[in-house]
This record gives C-alpha cells, structure tokens and sequence, in this order.
C-alpha cells in the first residue's frame, strides 16, 4: 500500500458545509469532534479549506443561494473525495421538501457515498458514517 | 441638490481602499453569511451585510400545512433554539382557541427552556473561546454543554429538537427520580460554569475582548438590538421579566436581569457567563416549586386542533438570543393564513455594522461571535444594507469573472 493512500485511511480531513440547515446538525457535526465523542482520535480533522480536504460533511437541503457555492467547493476539493450526507434534510429534503427555495437534496447536485439519517443524527453515527466513507472510498 | 445620475461628475478611485469578501463559506463562520468590508490597510471603513443564504421558505411552507405539521416545522427553524420556536408558536394558538395548559405543563415549559438557555450559552462561550484562539477552552466549554444535552435526553428523548411541547401541555413529564438527576448534575454544571468565569476574567481573555466591538448605548436603543447584545450595552430589557409568559409571572423574583455598560465583546460575554448562573438558580427553583397535576389535556392534540378558531394574535418570547416575535393568523381550518416570525438575530445582525466600522480586520471573527448569530434564525427573509455611495462592490463572482477577463 502506497503511502498517500494509507495516510488517506489513517487520517481523513474533513470540511462541513452548511448548504441551509438549521445549524441542529452542524453543532452535532462540531460535538463529534469535542471530548465526548473525539473523532479527532481516528486522526479526522476539521479544515478551513476545501482544498485541504478528503470528506465533504453536507448538511442541510441546499437552498437556492447555496446551489453554486456547493457546486464550486465540491470541485475544490482534489481527487479522491468522497461525500458524506448529514441528517435527514440532506438525504432526502424533508421537512422542507415542496419549498421553492429548495434545489436539493445534495444528492441531485454532487454524488453521495454515504447517508447518516436523523434530525439530528447522533455523533456516534456521524462518526460511523465518516468511518464507511472513508474505508469504502479509500480502503 | 446635486443629481445623482450626473455624468460630467469626476469620480474619483481610491485605490488605498479594497473591498475584502468575507464569506458566506468561511472557516471562522460554522454558518454561511456573506460581509463585504471595505478596507484601507487594516482599518475597516464600511460593512455590507447579506444574508439569505439558508432562505428555505418557511414561512410559505407554512401556509400549505396543518397546525401540527406546522409545529414541527417551526422547530426546525433553529437548531439551537428550538424550543423557543415551539413555545412562542404554541402560546399563539392556544391563546386564539382560548385553551389554558395546566400548572405543571407551564413549569416544565419553562425548564426546558432555562436548559436550553444554558445550552446555548455554553455553546457560545465555546465559540468564543475558539476564536479568541483558546482551544482548550473551546473543548472545556463544550464538554460540559454535553452534559446539558444528557439532561434533554432523559427528559425529552432527544438532543437538540426537544419536541416537548403539544397544544395544551408538554409531552413528556418529569419524574422524581429525574428531577434529582437534573439537580447532581446542575452542581457539576455550576462548579464548571464558575470555572469558565475565571478564566474569562484572565488578563489575555479581557485584553483580546475589551473595547472591541462597540455598540454604544443609543446606538443599541435605536438599532432595536435585542438580548444579551441589547444587555452587554446597557439596554434593560428582558421579555421574561418585561412580558412575562408560562411560568415566567411566578418566577419573577428568582432570576435578575444582568447588564453591562462596556458595550463590548467582552461585556456580551461576560452577560451569558452570569446568565447561566442565574440559569441554574431559577431551574433549581422550578424544581422545588413544580406543582402537581397533569402535563396536557385529556383530548387529543387532533381534536384541539379542529378547535382553535379563526384568529390572529402576536406572541413574544425571551430566546437565549433575545427577543423571539411571532405573528400568527390561522384559518380556523386547521390551518394558517399567515405565519411572520422575526427572530433575534436579525435585529442583532445590523448592529454588526457600527461594532465592525473603525475596527481591524482581525477582530471581524470576535465581534460576529460575540453577537451570537443564528443564521438558520435569520435567513427567512432577505436583507440587503447597501451603502449606496459605495459602488465598488466586489463579490466573490464578479472577482472570478474579472480573473476570467484578464
């Protein structure tokens, strides 16, 4: 195994991007990297960049503002990537599905690999869903 | 007066100004929200706010659906404040169908509402803590919030939207055994929380925050700030004690309103620090105080909801952010005409321009910290403040299609 590709597994970097949710999933997002559930442990870390990053976290059901800016960070983001679809609006849209403002959800826009239902999900499951991202994409 | 649209008129470019994009996709905002801010070396001249980035239509939503979905939906408003939604929404309705939940219903009402409160502050100071660069802080801070989030838990059955609240009463009661839970770990919570307080008080903490971010008094009173903003300079103002709602009337000698006149980040941070403390005291009282009875009415929330009548009236309540307002006609169709809700950040947001001008670039991540903005709050609606002198607007697309250009 090459080495770019185990550091890959070893330590996944994330970037969050909220596309329009109601900030219920971003703090459970923020908490799976605090002291209670650390996923900063299996090396993940949070980065400013999307440049800099492995996995997208999308939350929220992509509002109509947020459509290009989803669109261009996917694309910033350098090959392998893979994309983890947080809470239930980002897996299918509700509540908010048959709202105008809506484009989503993410998975019309960019590809998915893994969807962590709830509203909002535990960050065990978070966790969980980082992890078969990850080993799915990478491994 | 001169014509606006004059040709002849010489304009002159400064070219010691620049206009910086500040979001909406930035790494110091956990929320999208854009700032243009116009700068000369590192002093900021101007700030155009935009928002409306997470505009989901709610408001529309909820004019297609019942009363009860229409509950749900307004809890997904905010993440971080969802109960207040729910309680201002649901005193609206029963005050148009003239249903009176019992004692108990209210007193519980109002313990969720404190521990959110809690939850929300800590969840600041964390912020806080981070982008004054004092990570452990950060982690300290949010570490004991997760204990808070326990206590909803047990309570609620869930961690961030609670839905506790039905028309009539709440949902869940309150068992005795919990009730002593609730009281082990407010003591590790006060014992934390006083910890937090002194390090605020460190010299590097006031240092970074004092003087930052000011927004004078009259400034505040005319902006209609709400909050712990409207209270860090000065303003007395709290709905729980001013418009008193559930069980707030009886509780009215347990808590005090805590302000500062710094006006300053550190003076808004310093007002949550103390209102958790005054948090704790007031669900400690709930506890003792909270009467018998039942939770919620013998019908069912259908059948209460075929009742509520045509009719339409205003509800306020005190959110950890400030003043939370909602206007609700309903159809007497189990329905809604129109549902306007004006939440506390978007009054709070526009004080962001007289705190932001005269500063630094550095201190832009501290100053929208500390006001505590919800964007999922405030993103109803759309508000655009343009200077109009300032045609030199450069956004983050106009920049890509002049880079395309050269």
């Amino acid at each position: 195994m090459d080495v770019a590709k185990r550091s890959r597994i070893k330590s996944p970097w994330l970037f969050h991007l909220n596309t329009g949710s109601c900030a219920g999933c971003d703090i459970e997002v923020v908490a799976a990297l605090t002291p209670r559930y650390d996923v900063e442990r299996l090396g993940c870390v949070l980065v400013g960049s999307p440049r800099h990053a492995d996995v997208l976290l999308v939350t929220g059901p992509v509002t109509r503002q947020m459509l290009p800016r989803v669109i261009r960070v996917y694309e910033q983001i350098p090959e392998p990537k893979t994309v983890v679809a947080i809470g239930s609006c980002a897996t299918s849209g509700s509540p908010f599905i048959g709202s105008q403002m809506i484009e989503g959800p993410p998975d019309k826009i960019i590809p998915v690999d893994v969807y962590v239902g709830g509203c909002p999900p535990r960050p065990e499951a978070i966790v969980k869903g980082i992890v078969t991202a990850a080993k799915s994409k990478f491994g | 007066m001169a014509n606006r649209f004059d040709k002849t008129k010489e304009v002159k470019v400064d070219y010691t100004r620049f206009v910086v994009p500040f979001g909406p996709v930035h790494p110091a905002l956990k929320e999208p929200i854009s700032l243009k801010v116009t700068i000369r070396k590192e002093e900021i001249l101007n700030v155009d706010i935009r928002l409306g980035h997470v505009h989901r239509g709610i408001e529309a939503l909820a004019e297609n659906r019942n009363l009860v979905q229409t509950l749900y939906l307004v809890e997904r408003i905010c993440g971080i404040c969802s109960h207040s939604h729910t309680t201002c929404f649901i005193q609206a309705l029963e005050e148009i169908g003239e249903i009176i939940p019992s004692e108990r219903a209210l007193y519980l009402r109002t313990l969720i509402f404190e521990l959110e409160r809690m939850h929300s502050h800590l969840f600041l100071l964390g912020i806080m803590a981070y982008e004054v660069g004092f990570d452990t802080l950060f982690m300290f801070a949010w570490h004991v919030r997760e204990t808070v989030l326990d206590l909803f838990e047990e309570i609620t059955g869930n961690r961030i939207h609670h839905s506790m609240n039905a028309i009539g009463g709440v949902r869940w009661d309150l068992p005795p055994n919990l009730a002593e839970k609730v009281n082990d770990s407010l003591k590790k919570i006060e014992k934390s929380v006083k910890y937090i307080q002194e390090v605020f008080q460190d010299k590097t903490v006031e240092k970074r925050l004092c003087g930052v971010g000011v927004l004078s008094f009259n400034e505040a009173h005319e902006l209609c700030v709400v909050g712990p903003t409207a209270r860090g300079s000065g303003v007395n103002m709290d709905i729980r004690r001013d418009r008193p709602y559930a069980a707030y009337d009886e509780l009215k000698e347990n808590f005090s309103v805590v302000l500062r006149d710094s006006a300053d980040a550190y003076a808004r941070t310093e007002v949550r620090t103390f209102e958790l403390l005054e948090s704790i005291n007031l669900i400690r009282t709930i506890l003792d105080k909270l009467p018998n009875g039942p939770i919620s009415k013998e019908e069912s929330i259908l059948k209460l909801m075929k009742k509520i009548p045509e009719g339409e009236t205003v509800s306020t309540v005190e959110a950890p952010r400030g003043e939370l307002l909602y206007f609700v006609k309903t159809n007497g169709k189990e329905g809604l005409w129109r549902l306007k809700v004006r939440t506390p950040t978007i009054p709070n947001v526009l004080g962001l321009k007289p705190m932001l001008i005269g500063s630094e670039i550095a201190d832009i991540p501290v100053t929208v910290a500390s006001i505590d903005p919800c964007m999922a709050c405030a993103n109803r609606i759309t508000v655009v403040d343009q200077d109009k002198g300032e045609k030199k607007v450069v956004n983050c697309e106009n920049l890509r299609r002049r880079g395309k250009k050269q």
